[in-house]
């Protein structure tokens, strides 16, 4: 088990330094930062100074590692929009886009698991029909134009629900949270149902697909053979062992819908690091695309570590494989 | 050698005019069971004949600045213009472009880049997975480790990586789409090569002493096909999607070619104001054309998958 984990982190490791060359690469080589921010009156000797400040001149290993000891040192450059170190811009955002993440996720778990584990204990009732059938356009829909719909509906026509922005705070711990308060609840409430319905429909089927896969199972042939209360052999017996693929299922999607949370900022206007992020690439902001994408590759290397661990955690099998 | 090749390499499976024919017959009668499919190739179809066929059968070209007019403009659906001469019948956008026009050419873009970016994935990545399942040791733990690592990231993450690595534009989003979907078609086409690799015929065939090329493209590659076209079909859908999606976040295609994704962007400003038709009809048309497509590939997926089957 430690050498796994051992191997696991190192593994880890490695591939955070390959999406930072990567970053680095790509960012860096594929055009020129000084043109997009020099004045255009600058000529050529004000560019290379300019260049030899920023240490462009230097061979490009020697540049890679600096921006490594920087990156250490949480030094990612200054954002040419706002002046902030693009780090800590990044991360003043970073509360917003989780809670939007969280609720989203919350509300796909709930609904999407229960309408799953429903259909899949009645395939052939019609409800579990229209169920299925609806989870096809939660899929094929667009995130992005569901959520435009969403606001026609709701906060043009009938006027219930506001458009976008954050709405009133409470700062809690620090950080100010929307969910605390009714106005920011109800601003809420819609990015967060835009951003889980993709989600929901998946985690539908595939619980509905596990579930049915479980069933004729003999282990619970068995407990109902025992006469146990079917109450009991659906809570216990079927629940437990479906709730292993489900919980991977489920971190590995938390990351995901961090990153889909993009499109759904953007739809309203919500103030998340997606938001930011979308502008920055607009305006060539470089410090703050580098920060945002360090952290969400970061992100996603712990979440997968997690999740793996999780996975030997949950199930024995898995455990025993590892040892041997 | 070259005769003895010649005279010997019929592919599998044995028989294979009479074989092919009944095959590709009966997989015909499948498809065909399924009315929704069979709608939903029939619809996609009529889409891509609109799409081609967008300059004669649209009212209005919606490029030609000569034929806008701004007196036009946001006029809601099924309203004449201010001449009384035309009717515009899904309403018109702010420089009184005819929606149902742009929609056309918007379709255009949006099927050239879906389908192109798409096919030339197929091709790269459906290579790839071939080689890795093909030759298999160091060259295939290096391709499925990058597939590993790709596929642990999600499409939009990816694509926005690469947007933000090249900037905007149309030619940009296609790369990025291409960089996004490879690894799909990698680790189909390997998983079904390295069964496929094992069967009598690739030892026939390698018995024959063929050429490598041959073997592999003659003898592997067909029979990796089923898997291959379940994911192409549904892959389009996806590439159809994630354009409209980069187009409206606005690192898509440009403003002179917008595709559907860009139509339903510029709409986006207007909903507030209650102009709904900006957003809505090109959102229907693009929501029409993706269940179409997923339509067909769920069925082809039932068909084609062997496990459905037996």
């Amino acid at each position: 088990m430690t050498t796994w984990l051992f191997r696991r982190l190192l593994q880890a490791a490695m591939v955070v330094l390959a999406m930072t060359i990567i970053v680095f690469v790509g960012l860096h080589v594929v055009g020129d930062p000084v043109t997009t921010f020099a004045p255009p009156e600058a000529t050529q000797a004000d560019l290379a100074r300019i260049r030899e400040n920023l240490g462009l001149d230097r061979p490009f290993a020697l540049q890679y590692v600096s921006f490594l000891s920087d990156l250490v040192r949480g030094d990612l450059g200054t954002s040419y929009v706002y002046g902030v170190p693009a780090l800590e811009l990044v991360l003043s955002r970073m509360p917003a886009t989780f809670e939007l993440a969280a609720t989203a996720m919350a509300i796909s778990i709930v609904i999407g698991i229960g309408l799953g584990i429903y259909c899949g204990l009645y395939p052939e009732k019609s409800v579990s029909r229209a169920i299925m059938a609806g989870s096809i356009f939660g899929f094929s829909l667009p995130t992005f134009w569901v959520g435009i719909m969403l606001i026609m509906l709701f906060s043009v026509e009938l006027g219930w629900l506001p458009s976008g922005g954050r709405g009133e705070t409470v700062t809690v711990l620090g950080l100010r949270w929307s969910f605390l308060t009714w106005d920011g609840l109800a601003h809420l409430l819609l990015p967060a149902i835009n951003l889980a319905l993709f989600k929901m429909s998946l985690l539908l089927r595939l619980t509905r697909a596990i579930v049915r896969e479980t069933l004729p199972k003999d282990y619970v042939k068995f407990a109902r053979a025992k006469g146990l209360p079917e109450r009991r052999v659906l809570g216990v017996h079927v629940l437990k062992n479906i709730m292993i693929p489900i919980v991977t299922i489920i971190g590995l999607e938390l990351g995901s819908v961090v990153a889909f949370a993009v499109v759904t900022e953007t739809v309203f206007a919500w103030p998340g690091m997606g938001k930011l992020i979308i502008d920055s690439i607009q305006i060539l902001d470089r410090p703050v695309i580098l920060a945002y994408l360090i952290i969400i590759v970061l992100m996603f290397v712990v979440l997968n570590l997690i999740v793996d661990i999780l996975y030997a955690v949950l199930d024995p099998r898995v455990r025993q494989g590892m040892m041997s | 050698m070259t005769a003895l090749t010649e005279y010997r390499t019929s592919p599998p499976p044995p028989q294979k005019m009479e074989n092919d024919q009944t095959q590709f017959r009966q997989f015909v009668r499948q498809f065909l069971n399924s009315r929704l499919a069979v709608a939903g190739l029939v619809v996609f179809v009529l889409m891509v004949l609109a799409a081609i066929l967008a300059p004669l059968v649209a009212p209005q070209d919606p490029y030609d600045l000569n034929t806008l007019n701004i007196m036009n403009s946001f006029l809601p659906p099924r309203s004449e213009d201010f001449m009384g001469e035309y009717v515009f019948w899904l309403g018109s956008d702010g420089q009184g472009r005819d929606m149902l026009s742009g929609m056309l050419y918007g379709l255009r873009t949006s099927l050239t880049v879906g389908v192109g970016s798409a096919i030339i994935a197929c091709m790269f990545g459906a290579s790839m997975g071939l080689m890795a399942g093909f030759f298999g040791g160091r060259f295939d733990a290096l391709v499925m480790r990058l597939v590993d690592l790709h596929l642990s990231f999600p499409t939009i993450l990816i694509a926005m990586m690469i947007l933000a690595f090249l900037g905007p534009g149309l030619v940009n989003v296609v790369v990025a789409i291409i960089v996004v979907e490879w690894a799909y078609y990698a680790r189909t086409v390997r998983a079904t090569a390295l069964v496929e690799n094992q069967r009598e015929y690739m030892e026939a065939a390698d018995s024959l002493v063929l050429g490598r090329a041959r073997k592999v493209f003659r003898h592997l590659l067909p029979n990796c096909l089923p898997p291959l076209i379940v994911i192409a079909t549904i892959q389009v859908a996806r590439a159809i999607s994630l354009e409209a999606t980069l187009s409206f976040l606005g690192l898509g295609v440009p403003i002179t070619e917008p595709s559907l994704g860009l139509l339903i962007s510029n709409g986006y400003e207007q909903v507030i104001a209650g102009r709904y038709w900006i957003s809505v009809y090109p959102g229907v048309a693009l929501l029409i054309l993706i269940v179409s497509i997923n339509l067909v590939g769920d069925h082809l997926r039932e068909i084609l998958n062997p496990s459905n089957q037996r």
